[in-house]
């Protein structure tokens, strides 16, 4: 599989030509206009900007919710993954396909509709809500509806190394006397730890940005349950445009990083491979 | 190459292991199946069946003129079925020429790019929209001169246009590489030799050769395209029968009393994504066909 | 053969949808555009309606008014960010003003219409629960720590800051001093359970989601949630209440841009004809006409209304004071969270 063809391949030219000039204009041009617009605040002004006690509020519940929303959906994506790859049951086809609805369904209703199921009256809250579980309008809604639109990154990062698991070094394990608890823990969890965590980190990210469904279900009040995008329009709102810029560089270094975390953590778990 | 921030990983795997339910404790696994079904039935499927409730629970004349005798409903399913399609095939001719660019050839700052292809996943929808205003607002020079020529990009379809791509543009990209990467730049490097020309060889060769997975980035792009909201949101200046698209118009019609249609049309939405999700599950047992089916070596 | 002809398809309607997309770019000469705040939708629906007839009649031409329904203060952002609104109808002076300071309205635009562009005037009101049962009658009841008070951002909503002034001039209006309002405030906004971005979310809050047990609200949007509410919600008038002003105006730069601008005067000129005021007074907004408002009065509970400038000298020192950045607004928040 050579790859050094330009002289034998067409198209580096006008390829890489016509990547570069739709990268430019569509992403990087935006981007330098919001950088720009941060630029035009001094240090100490960009400081004051992105570091009130209400931008630091905002930014500690984005943080907390969507580092417990990742936790609970490497919970939740590892039994579902482990389930799919090593048992058969009925509708376990359907199972599979519905991993993946949260990826096709549009943020606005995964919002409306959990929104709407744990209020009160609601399918779910009129059980949930005598029980002492206040989902909708408090942080418990917004971890609730970021867990579900986390919810298949850790399964299908998962699940392919789980399918690739090497039956052989397990029967050999336990040919070699480990029991089931052994095995799974010297064998088979090593193995998962790379694509778990890169799930997780993808959740994570995911969570951070997410804005759409947790407006619906977030109460949005400053320093109780406003996270930091809605920070950002709120900002932009009452007609503070540097501050809100301000903000949004602050999210973009932070998602940046973790962009880069995601992809060593990428490269790491693809030298487990086989 | 696995794709990132993107949903799937390229599904390339060959055939699965047999299943070893034996080897594990009964108990374990009815525990572990009866856990599968709660979440994914809680997480997933109730949701599900509720959007669909809600939007009949007034009979199913009320669904029906929610969704078709109301002008400004029509306008933003059409407002949505025009701004994505436009912004998946801009991302989509973007996607093939930065796969073939990136699979095919070796050349400095080739890491690079490939990340910054996913700076997108990685800015939040309302950034995204942000980004716009801030490049082609009213006070920005960009702006003003666009306005003493008549012409508006933010609160107009341009600029949803822009920001929806903007959003989705990794998807179509991320999905190709690994495809070409995989399938190798022999038949093309043979097209080359029996005389095609570079026209010739993308079209006969390359494109077919990709389609499966061409297929699979476009329904991807398309279904995160139709349904976003936060970037759109800062963007469009809410006017109603102008720059709605569905998801907006869904919240808007929750702001005006009026659940039943905001679930009508919320089930409009919810239908799309499940007949995105079918696609996908087809697409992907094509894929793997094709990637465990026998190369053929150049005639 | 099939699959090619679908496909050809395919691309003809991405190409039929790209020209679209960008022809769409270009100003449309032929409507207006009503740049409102949040919970006049139904209001501008019916005026829209009547308008358009008359002008047809007029002119022969068939006229469309868009709307967009935001907070006062989010439209008005987005105004000078470039929505081209030909028309201007938010909730106060401070919002409107903005675009002028920004150049699209010019200088005096109060005075270009009657009564200081005041078509219609309204106020702020309670709305609590069936049976009233925190017993809420007054502005001081709400500072009461059992009481949970639904209103709109002050920094983004016209209701939210009207709210706001409302409060602290039932206080200083009625031999209260400025500690004591600054007291109410301060525990009204700390507790309130949601604060949203305009005056119809909050009503959603309060009336859909069933949270909070005070909503202050424009009269008019009391009016229509009560009704909405079948019975499990009425409205309490208190004893005083702000006088809230709406003006409306026409931005200059705009219109002249669209050529749009005798049809948008026409426009304001029919919001203070007797048909208009019958429509403005049947959606509970006060009219200023006054054989239209002696007509109506039933429909008005007596209430006594103080003007916003009893409780800061001019509109400037009163965004400056309580909603800029840093304000009295910003302070509640600031400490004790």
């Amino acid at each position: 599989m050579s790859t050094a063809n330009r002289r034998v391949l067409p198209g580096f030219g006008l390829g890489l030509g016509y990547t570069m000039l739709y990268l430019s204009i569509l992403v990087l041009l935006p981007l330098a206009a919001c950088l720009v617009k941060a630029a035009e605040l001094t240090a100490g002004e960009f400081w004051a900007a992105v570091w009130t006690p209400r931008a630091v509020a905002a930014y500690q519940l984005t943080f907390t919710v969507s580092l417990v929303a990742a936790l609970i959906n490497v919970v939740l994506g590892l039994i579902v993954a482990w389930t799919l790859v090593r048992y058969e049951f009925f509708g376990k086809r359907l199972v599979d396909a519905l991993v993946d609805v949260p990826f096709a369904l549009p943020t606005a209703v995964a919002g409306l509709v959990y929104a709407s199921l744990y209020v009160k009256d609601g399918w779910l809250g009129q059980f949930l809500v005598p029980l002492g579980f206040e989902a909708a309008y408090t942080r418990n809604g917004i971890i609730l509806v970021l867990v579900f639109t986390g919810f298949p990154f850790v399964v299908r990062t998962v699940q392919p190394v789980l399918e690739e698991l090497d039956a052989e070094t397990e029967e050999a394990a336990a040919v070699l006397g480990a029991n089931r608890w052994q095995t799974f823990r010297r064998v088979i969890l090593p193995s998962l730890l790379p694509p778990t965590l890169t799930g997780f980190t993808l959740a994570f990210a995911r969570s951070i940005g997410e804005y759409g469904s947790v407006i619906f279900i977030s109460s949005n009040m400053p320093f109780k349950t406003e996270i930091a995008p809605v920070l950002i329009v709120s900002r932009l709102e009452e007609f503070a445009y540097k501050e809100a810029a301000a903000i949004a560089v602050l999210l973009l270094a932070f998602s940046f990083v973790l962009l880069v975390v995601i992809n060593i953590l990428e490269r790491w778990s693809r030298r487990y491979d086989g | 190459m696995t794709a990132n921030a993107l949903d799937t990983p390229a599904p390339v795997q060959t055939t699965p292991p047999p299943m070893r339910p034996r080897q594990d404790p009964w108990y374990v696994r009815y525990m572990l199946i009866g856990l599968t079904l709660l979440i994914v039935g809680g997480l997933v499927l109730v949701p599900l069946a509720s959007v669909f409730v809600q939007a009949f629970s007034k009979g199913v004349g009320a669904y029906w003129n929610n969704l078709f005798n109301n002008a400004d409903t029509r306008h933003a399913v059409f407002l949505t079925l025009v701004v994505a399609p436009v912004a998946v095939a801009l991302n989509t001719v973007f996607g093939i020429a930065a796969a073939y660019t990136i699979a095919r050839f070796r050349f400095p700052g080739r890491t690079i790019l490939t990340t910054l292809i996913d700076l997108p996943f990685s800015v939040s929808p309302v950034v995204a929209g942000l980004i716009f205003v801030l490049l082609f607002g009213l006070q920005t020079p960009a702006g003003a001169w666009l306005r003493d020529h008549g012409y508006q990009i933010i609160f107009a379809p341009p600029g949803l246009v822009l920001a929806t791509a903007f959003v989705t543009f990794p998807f179509v990209a991320r999905e190709l590489i690994p495809v070409l990467e995989a399938n190798g730049a022999d038949e093309e490097m043979a097209a080359r030799s029996l005389g095609a020309t570079g026209w010739q060889m993308f079209w006969r060769v390359t494109v077919p050769n990709i389609k499966w997975g061409l297929l699979y980035g476009v329904i991807l792009c398309n279904a995160r395209a139709m349904g976003e909201f936060g970037a759109i949101y800062v963007v469009s200046g809410r006017i109603g029968g102008q720059t709605d698209t569905m998801p907006l118009r869904v919240e808007k019609l929750f702001q005006e009393y009026n659940q039943p249609a905001a679930f009508a049309l919320a089930s409009v939405l919810t239908m799309l994504a499940l007949v995105t999700l079918v696609i996908k599950v087809v697409v992907e047992r094509k894929m793997r066909a094709q990637m465990t089916r026998p190369t053929e070596p150049p005639a | 053969m099939l699959r090619k002809m679908f496909l050809v398809g395919l691309v003809v309607y991405v190409l039929g949808a790209f020209v679209w997309v960008v022809a769409s770019g270009f100003a449309r000469n032929e409507q207006l555009l009503n740049v409102a705040c949040d919970p006049t939708r139904e209001l501008w629906h019916d005026i829209n309606a009547a308008f358009v007839v008359q002008h047809e009649h007029d002119h022969g031409v068939k006229l469309r008014i868009r709307q967009s329904h935001g907070g006062s203060g989010s439209q008005a952002r987005a105004v000078i960010d470039g929505l081209p609104g030909d028309i201007l109808t938010l909730a106060l002076w401070t919002d409107t003003d903005a675009v002028r300071k920004a150049g699209l309205i010019e200088p005096g635009w109060e005075d270009k219409l009657p009564n200081r562009s005041l078509p219609y005037t309204s106020t702020i009101v309670f709305v609590v629960r069936k049976g009233n049962p925190k017993n809420v009658h007054d502005w001081p009841d709400l500072g009461r720590a059992d009481v949970g008070v639904i209103t709109p951002n002050p920094k983004t909503s016209g209701n939210g800051k009207w709210s706001f002034l409302a409060m602290w001039g039932a206080i200083t209006t009625r031999g209260g001093t400025e500690a004591e309002a600054l007291e109410l405030v301060t525990q009204v906004y700390r507790r309130v359970p949601v604060l949203d971005a305009a005056a119809r979310g909050a009503t959603m809050t309060f009336a859909q989601k069933k949270i909070g047990d005070v909503h202050l609200t424009w009269e008019n949007e009391a009016q229509l949630e009560v009704q909405e509410a079948a019975g499990e919600l009425e409205i309490v008038y208190p004893k005083v209440s702000v006088l809230a002003e709406p003006h409306v105006a026409i931005v200059d730069a705009v219109v002249d841009r669209k050529g749009t601008r005798a049809t948008a005067e026409a426009y304001m000129k029919f919001l203070y004809t007797e048909e208009a005021q019958e429509i403005i007074a049947h959606h509970y907004y006060r009219p200023t006409n006054p054989a239209v408002k002696a007509r109506t009065a039933d429909r008005f509970p007596a209430i006594e209304l103080f003007p916003a400038t009893k409780v800061g000298p001019t509109w400037d020192a009163i965004q400056k004071r309580f909603f800029a950045e840093g304000g009295v607004f910003d302070q509640i928040y600031a400490t004790g969270k």
